[in-house]
């Protein structure tokens, strides 16, 4: 059912399903296990690794018609933004093979991009649904922290990791969302609130809707094509009757080191398991980057440094938070820029460790803050696609994808 | 004279201060954090684990409510502060036994902090109770079982020595109990854990057996000069662990306290470190170096929401403690003034203790034969009812009367002998019966039921006189 030539081509799948169950082919980033199905985490600690289990939302999905068809790759343990430090090679976009994907979830967003398939899986814990979703031209939604059951996904950074569906449109994202949001009673994070229909959201209605144009995500050193076309979505969202103001948020730049501390503390705790006593790999296995987060995480949580470093950053990130509700106290949703450029060239992370922080400087605030986010494609800049990104509050996945759904309704193609 | 005089002076005393790591398996159906089955004596290996105690990629933890609560009412049981907001740590270190790699468990906020415990009076001379603080009890999980052995080769080749490691354990609730250094008498250290074991008992929440590994006693000894002040501490601390019983565990404590005194009096720190207890030579043993404190990069797990207690929850918890064994001992005290054996004994067992209040209750004005029936007979096994022991109580007591027969011959003799006395019941003086029953009774040697003597007596008079 996949087309083997051009998963091979683009570095989609690393593994594909030969004979899939009966359903609707989907996607599924390779950090989910698979009862049965080889999962890595694009790491070859795991290469040979087969699950007895499966992870709550893949279970979910089979439920409920879907099929799994392939596995697709990502950053190492989702370590990146870019694929590139996946121990199988870089995912290559699909509008222009010389440049990348984007990641941790560029198999996921390559696989709809390039057609293979209409719906995908991939997982965030700051921008690694929302990046690669943009610089491939295709939908993609990062849930509410604790809206949909991280168990059975690899973890990276608990606190912020968020599966999201990557989707060929909206109507999509709405549609996965609906299945695996909701309470897991084997993920204590997961909150029980009451999962909406999102599809029945999707009216396409933005009429009065109060959006809040995030001046300070148009970042200086930023392509003013990307900016143009950025702030013309806003203007088709304001002539489908949204009402526009200009914002400010805190200097999204801090949300930088607050993201770095907290992932890296979390990672160097969450890859702790893979010793070398089970799974059949030594940690001489592990790649550089996943090296360099242990190591950086190690000496954070370290007796003497946890207060300077963990300590301190969760409480930028509780200013993050209070930050974000006071502007949604007036605001039913943010936009700006999914990304502060179009996909990079291969060999883009060579020498830069800290590249993908960089390039997710518009992802972290709100990740950091837990909140949901989707980007929708809104034109090309130079042959590479962009994303228009539009926050919301905690649990109002069905806003954000309303206002996503009645820009992609109404827009016209570039 | 001076010479011994001056010796004597100079050699110094010592004083034990101890400080005991408890931990307790809690008796809960499932693990602390997924539904395996906590109950792992005995069990096949790895029989019981699922993906979370396995510590599989993508498994995530979630809290058994029931430990929490049962850690909380052991905190409660021991005087405890229970923080209202508390929440579970990540402790790192890297053992084949801990398949994550980290132990969950409780750091900055356990759920009980700040409780005491008062070690009873008339013990080794003691006439006041003594006070050991508390410094928290909190809950976190217990970790794999390893098992180091050798396997045969079915071949015929070399055999291997191997670490096997059994996951049943993995994840088992574990409530750690941490107290202040100050116990000075290993005599206090062994009254206190076996107290801890009943407690457990009477709250339900764990067998506390030591044998079984449900209970672990780890004790930190040193010594410190008699005339120091109580409040400094010494400058080294040696931890006893992997002591299964408590007879090795006071061996194990006379041992170090004698091997530290003679490195004191030599002028020698002794090292802190982990020590065994070597039962074939009858020595402790140097396990781990302790000179250097483990970094444990302890930080909030992120997998599980902080942990809210409120005041009703609380307060439901307290009102499920039983009377305890300590308040159950001074109960009897004062209401039976039994003796002290008696007392212990039977307050040791929830069950026994139970079964003597019900006894009792039957009959309270022989509350003393049935607890001396139960201490010195163990009559309570033979009679599962306590209604049953109090009908063979009566039984027993009937036994020490003299016999029909005797009886009767005795009333004929003394009929016989007054008849002076017979008439005058005949003419209607019936108080004479008294002086008759009196004088049986002395045939009898005292032994006579009087209220039988008393029956059949009236019966032979009333005979007789109808003669």
């Amino acid at each position: 059912m996949i087309d083997k030539k051009l998963s091979k081509k683009l570095n989609v799948f690393l593994t594909i399903v030969d004979k899939p169950k009966k359903g609707i082919p989907i996607a599924i980033k390779d950090n989910y296990l698979t009862e049965g199905i080889r999962t890595t985490a694009a790491s070859f600690v795991l290469d040979d690794y087969i699950p007895q289990y499966s992870a709550t939302v893949v279970k979910k999905l089979e439920q409920n018609g879907y099929c799994v068809v392939g596995k697709t790759n990502l950053d190492a343990w989702c370590h990146g933004s870019s694929t590139e430090t996946s121990d199988y090679g870089p995912t290559l976009n699909p509008h222009n093979t010389k440049h990348l994907a984007g990641g941790s979830s560029g198999g996921s967003a390559a696989a709809v991009a390039s057609g293979m398939v209409d719906f995908a899986m991939g997982s965030e814990t700051a921008g690694s649904v929302r990046g690669p979703a943009s610089w491939c031209g295709v939908v993609g939604l990062k849930p509410t922290y604790g809206r949909v059951s991280r168990y059975g996904v690899i973890a990276m950074g608990s606190s912020l990791d968020s599966p999201g569906p990557i989707t060929k449109d909206v109507t999509g994202a709405a549609k996965l969302l609906k299945i695996i949001a909701g309470k897991d009673e084997f993920d204590a994070t997961t909150s029980g609130n009451l999962v909406d229909d999102y599809e029945l959201a999707l009216t396409g209605d933005i009429k009065g809707l109060k959006v809040g144009l995030v001046e300070n995500y148009m970042l200086s050193e930023m392509d003013s094509e990307i900016v143009k076309k950025t702030l013309k979505a806003v203007g088709l969202l304001e002539k489908l009757g949204a009402k526009i103001t200009k914002v400010k948020t805190l200097d999204p730049t801090h949300a930088i080191g607050v993201y770095t501390v907290v992932q890296r503390s979390e990672v160097s705790s969450n890859l702790a398991r893979f010793d070398g006593v089970r799974y059949g790999f030594g940690r001489d296995k592990f790649g550089e980057e996943a090296k360099r987060r242990i190591m950086l995480g190690t000496h954070i949580l370290s007796s003497g440094y946890q207060d300077r470093y963990y300590k301190k950053a969760q409480k930028i990130r509780t200013l993050f938070i209070n930050d974000f509700n006071e502007l949604f106290s007036e605001f039913d949703c943010l936009v700006g820029p999914t990304m502060p450029s179009t996909a990079p060239k291969i060999g883009v992370t060579k020498n830069a460790a800290m590249y993908g922080e960089l390039a997710d400087i518009l992802a972290e605030p709100s990740s950091i803050a837990g909140l949901p986010a989707i980007t929708v494609p809104c034109g090309m800049v130079k042959g590479l696609p962009i994303g228009l990104q539009i926050i919301g509050k905690q649990f109002e996945e069905g806003k954000i994808l309303n206002t996503a759904f009645a820009y992609e309704q109404n827009k016209k193609d570039d | 004279m001076n010479k011994t005089r001056k010796m004597i002076k100079n050699q110094k005393k010592y004083t034990p201060v101890i400080g005991l790591e408890v931990h307790i398996e809690l008796s809960t159906k499932s693990k602390m954090f997924c539904g395996c089955p906590a109950d792992h004596f005995g069990k096949k290996p790895n029989t019981q684990t699922c993906p979370v105690c396995l510590g599989l990629p993508g498994a995530l933890p979630v809290p058994n409510e029931l430990a929490i609560q049962n850690c909380v009412k052991l905190g409660l049981a021991l005087d405890c502060k229970i923080n209202k907001w508390s929440n579970f740590d990540r402790k790192h270190y890297f053992y084949p036994d801990l398949p994550k790699g980290y132990q969950i468990s409780q750091y900055e906020d356990p759920f009980c902090y700040e409780g005491q415990y008062l070690l009873p009076s008339n013990t080794d001379g003691r006439d006041t109770e003594k006070r050991i603080g508390i410094t928290r009890v909190h809950m976190e999980e217990d970790t794999a079982k390893l098992q180091h052995t050798t396997l045969n080769n079915p071949s015929g080749g070399e055999s291997k020595k191997v670490s096997l490691v059994d996951f049943n354990r993995s994840g088992v609730a574990l409530v750690e109990l941490v107290t202040e250094p100050d116990f000075e008498q290993i005599e206090d250290v062994l009254i206190f854990g076996k107290e801890l074991q009943t407690i457990a008992r009477y709250l339900g929440i764990s067998e506390a057996d030591m044998e079984k590994g449900s209970m672990r006693l780890e004790a930190n000894i040193s010594l410190r000069e008699e005339s120091s002040d109580k409040k400094t501490l010494p400058n080294y601390k040696v931890e006893l662990k992997n002591i299964n019983s408590y007879r090795f565990l006071k061996k194990a404590m006379q041992y170090e306290l004698e091997r530290q005194t003679k490195l004191l009096l030599k002028g020698e720190v002794p090292s802190q470190e982990t020590r065994g207890w070597d039962e074939a030579k009858s020595v402790t043993f140097s396990q781990r170096s302790k000179e250097t404190a483990k970094d444990y990069r302890y930080f909030p797990d992120p997998d599980i929401p902080p942990i809210e207690l409120t005041d009703d929850q609380i307060k439901k918890i307290k009102s499920q403690i039983p009377e305890l064994p300590s308040q159950k001992a001074k109960r009897y005290k004062k209401e039976f003034d039994f003796p002290k054996n008696y007392i212990e004994i039977l307050v040791q067992d929830k069950q026994k203790s139970q079964y003597f209040e019900t006894a009792a209750a039957l009959k309270p004005e022989l509350a003393k034969q049935i607890a001396s029936l139960m201490v010195n007979k163990n009559l309570d096994k033979d009679y599962p009812e306590p209604a049953g022991l109090i009908k063979k109580i009566v039984q027993l007591t009937k036994v020490d009367y003299s016999s029909t027969d005797d009886t009767t011959s005795a009333i004929e003799e003394v009929i016989k002998n007054n008849p002076d006395v017979v008439k005058k019941y005949d003419e209607g003086q019936g108080s004479v019966v008294g002086y008759l029953i009196g004088q049986t009774q002395k045939l009898l040697k005292g032994k006579g039921d009087p209220k039988k003597i008393s029956d059949m007596l009236i019966k032979k008079l009333q005979k007789w006189g109808g003669k």
